[in-house]
């Protein structure tokens, strides 16, 4: 474990300088996130180390050095340059966790383009309310999910091309260019454009409470925090073999998955797998991963297949565990000390923060349940729900607010400066979230303050479900809440009042759900749909979720007059 | 392939198997390591082995594992038709 000093010790005086020199960054100076995560660690010697080890479900293996992530992200970024894409333009990658993935990220931001990485199981709809919004101009895609982008393609004036890198032989239509990486000419002597500070790096779509997901715009400074948050929350040290379960199609797959890994020059191993945890445990057993981070979801399907499953692989490498996505319930954090000789360390942040903000640090005392304190230079606090004042008395729950200023802040929402400002109250960013301080200065996650349903670590908004359940000719009207889920901790419940002529039966249901899933994404299905006579709605008509959700969870729903006034 | 699996595999296909995936399935195909099916559409497929066979499929027996190819889930639906006939 590194030799961190105290909490204390390292919040005083804190300055994300530190970061800055360490990167050799100096304020003013050209800085690119590509470039940092593969030319950088080459000129420190690192080019024939091993940055990404990636495996397939059938164990099929391919390894990529630093002076490989060099080579083939000029590559692409040459490629993507002579195809037309211009800088801040918005290049989709919409992709499985393979390798093309990873690599096209750095070669995007190479070209001075932004990334606007996508879960590659979207479906049709989701997609194309993402690439619509975003005006995405390039999307790179497999084969396998080339059928979604054909679908909407009349949907997206601005898309100009469509990148397959696995077509093969196969028919291409217009608009439509192969790329295979392993193929590319290297380039001598790429010059990688030089963006700035504040120049636009990733979007990240994320779901709220009201209308479709936003675009969180993050810019290439925030590699600051990334780089500090993954050397200190995650304690990468030059001979960590590391794992991140998530997916790059969302923040934690990036900030986590590529930028803070590779601008640490860590070792970093992909297993590009459905769950299955005696192969995940196979994965690490083989690579000898000695930090791992995860998500409570996944950590309870883990304890859910038991000891005996963990007790047949040598796991004697894993050094330091995290976790993010939810809160991490204490009974996982108790069962990981006692399988894996070490607990989860809970860690939060969302895709707005684009870093860890308050976290369990290495070598701090853990209180099981808690979210931790503010990472050194993140000035969080609760807020009173009226005031949008600091609560000062230790266990009361009010708003996880945040002093606005970290690298990694998001800049703005693409194209919408309101629901951005909205965000900001009192001088304080507010994250959605209810949490509580004890009299350690330990959070204490409370719930969300809004609708958004987190299902397995992954926002869902339900407005998105809605719209798509009322596209069902059945359904005359929807509301979308969160359910208790053992396992994922929310899952998405529907209730829907039909049209006349139709009858509420199983078939129906399962019809839904399906369209659903297809349309939107797994995560959104509902994993149950009720069908009703009426929905609770205000005076004006608005249908006031919070009572269907409490009745899911046994809460009190509270005092409603003023709501049900509106 | 019995009748049982070849109604679970058809299913599969039709409902989980993305268009441009030109994997063949067999009754051995890994659903879920594969990528075919993840855990959230897993409820989905659960629900419909539940009417088409009018089995109850507990949460704690809808596993991953259990549902990672079309030979596995035959078996699990099996389990279920006998120990509810049994039990009615």
């Amino acid at each position: 474990m590194r030799n961190l000093p105290g909490y204390a010790e390292l919040t005083t005086g804190f300055d994300w300088s530190i970061a800055e020199r360490e990167l050799g960054y100096k304020p003013g100076d050209p800085i690119n996130i590509g470039w940092m995560c593969s030319d950088r660690l080459c000129t420190l010697g690192l080019s024939k180390k091993p940055a990404l080890i990636w495996e397939d479900y059938q164990g099929n293996q391919k390894r990529y050095t630093y002076d490989d992530l060099r080579t083939l992200s000029d590559a692409i970024a040459g490629f993507l340059m002579e195809i037309g894409v211009r800088p801040e333009e918005r290049v989709c990658l919409f992709m499985d966790r393979i390798p093309e993935l990873y690599i096209g990220f750095l070669g995007i931001l190479k070209t001075g383009a932004v990334a606007q990485p996508l879960f590659s199981a979207f479906g049709d709809e989701s997609l194309s309310v993402r690439l619509r919004d975003a005006e995405t101009s390039a999307i790179i895609t497999q084969k396998k999910h080339l059928h979604k982008v054909r679908k909407i393609r009349e949907q997206l004036p601005f898309l100009r091309h469509t990148i397959i890198v696995d077509a093969g032989d196969a028919p291409l239509q217009e608009g439509e260019v192969s790329l295979r990486m392993d193929e590319l000419p290297k380039l001598n002597n790429f010059a990688v454009y030089p963006t700035s500070a504040e120049s636009p790096s990733v979007l990240h779509y994320t779901s709220g409470t009201t209308g479709q997901p936003k675009g969180a715009q993050h810019v290439h400074y925030s590699i600051i925090s990334q780089y500090l948050t993954s050397k200190w929350v995650l304690d990468l040290q030059p001979d960590t073999v590391y794992w991140c379960n998530a997916d790059p199609g969302w923040v934690t797959g990036t900030s986590y998955g590529i930028i803070g890994p590779w601008a640490n020059g860590v070792t970093q191993v992909v297993l590009d797998s459905g769950f299955n945890a005696g192969r995940w445990y196979e994965f690490m057993e083989t690579h000898r991963v000695t930090v791992w981070y995860s998500a409570p979801t996944a950590i309870r399907l883990l304890m859910k297949e038991g000891a005996d499953a963990v007790q047949r692989h040598d796991l004697s490498s894993l050094r330091h565990l995290a976790s993010v996505g939810e809160p991490l319930n204490p009974e996982a954090v108790i069962w990981s000390q006692e399988v894996f000789g070490r607990p989860f360390h809970d860690t939060f942040w969302q895709t707005e923060t684009g870093c860890i903000v308050i976290t369990n640090l290495p070598g701090m005392p853990i209180k099981p349940g808690s979210m931790g304190k503010p990472f050194p230079g993140i000035i969080a606090t609760v807020l009173n729900t009226r005031t949008f004042e600091p609560i000062q008395e230790p266990g009361i729950a009010g708003l996880i607010g945040l002093r606005p200023g970290w690298p990694s802040q998001a800049r703005g929402y693409w194209k919408n400066e309101a629901g951005y400002q909205a965000k900001f109250k009192n001088g304080w960013y507010l994250c959605g979230d209810r949490a509580s301080i004890d009299s350690d200065g330990y959070y204490w996650f409370m719930g969300r303050d809004d609708d958004v349903i987190n299902t397995g670590g992954h926002l869902v908004g339900p407005f998105e479900i809605e719209s798509a359940l009322l596209e069902h000719p059945a359904v005359a009207e929807s509301a979308a809440v969160a359910k208790p889920d053992r396992v994922n901790m929310e899952v998405v419940k529907a209730f829907v009042t039909l049209k006349r002529g139709f009858e509420p039966t199983d078939d129906l249901e399962l019809e839904i759900m399906n369209r659903i899933r297809k349309r939107l994404s797994p995560l959104a299905m509902p994993q149950e749909i009720e069908f009703v006579d009426s929905l609770p709605k205000t005076r004006s008509g608005k249908i006031v979720r919070r009572i269907l959700r409490c009745k899911e969870f046994n809460e009190p729903v509270g005092d409603l007059s003023t709501i049900m006034e509106e | 392939m019995d009748e049982l699996m070849k109604v679970i595999h058809d299913y599969v296909v039709k409902e989980y198997l993305e268009e441009g995936d030109d994997r063949v399935i067999t009754e051995m195909t890994p659903l879920i390591t594969g990528g075919i099916v993840d855990s959230f559409s897993m409820v989905s497929l659960k629900r419909f082995l539940e009417r088409k066979y009018s089995i109850r499929i507990p949460d704690e027996d809808a596993t991953p594992d259990e549902f990672d190819s079309v030979q596995r889930i035959a078996a699990l639906v099996r389990r279920f038709q006998q120990s509810q006939q049994v039990g009615a």
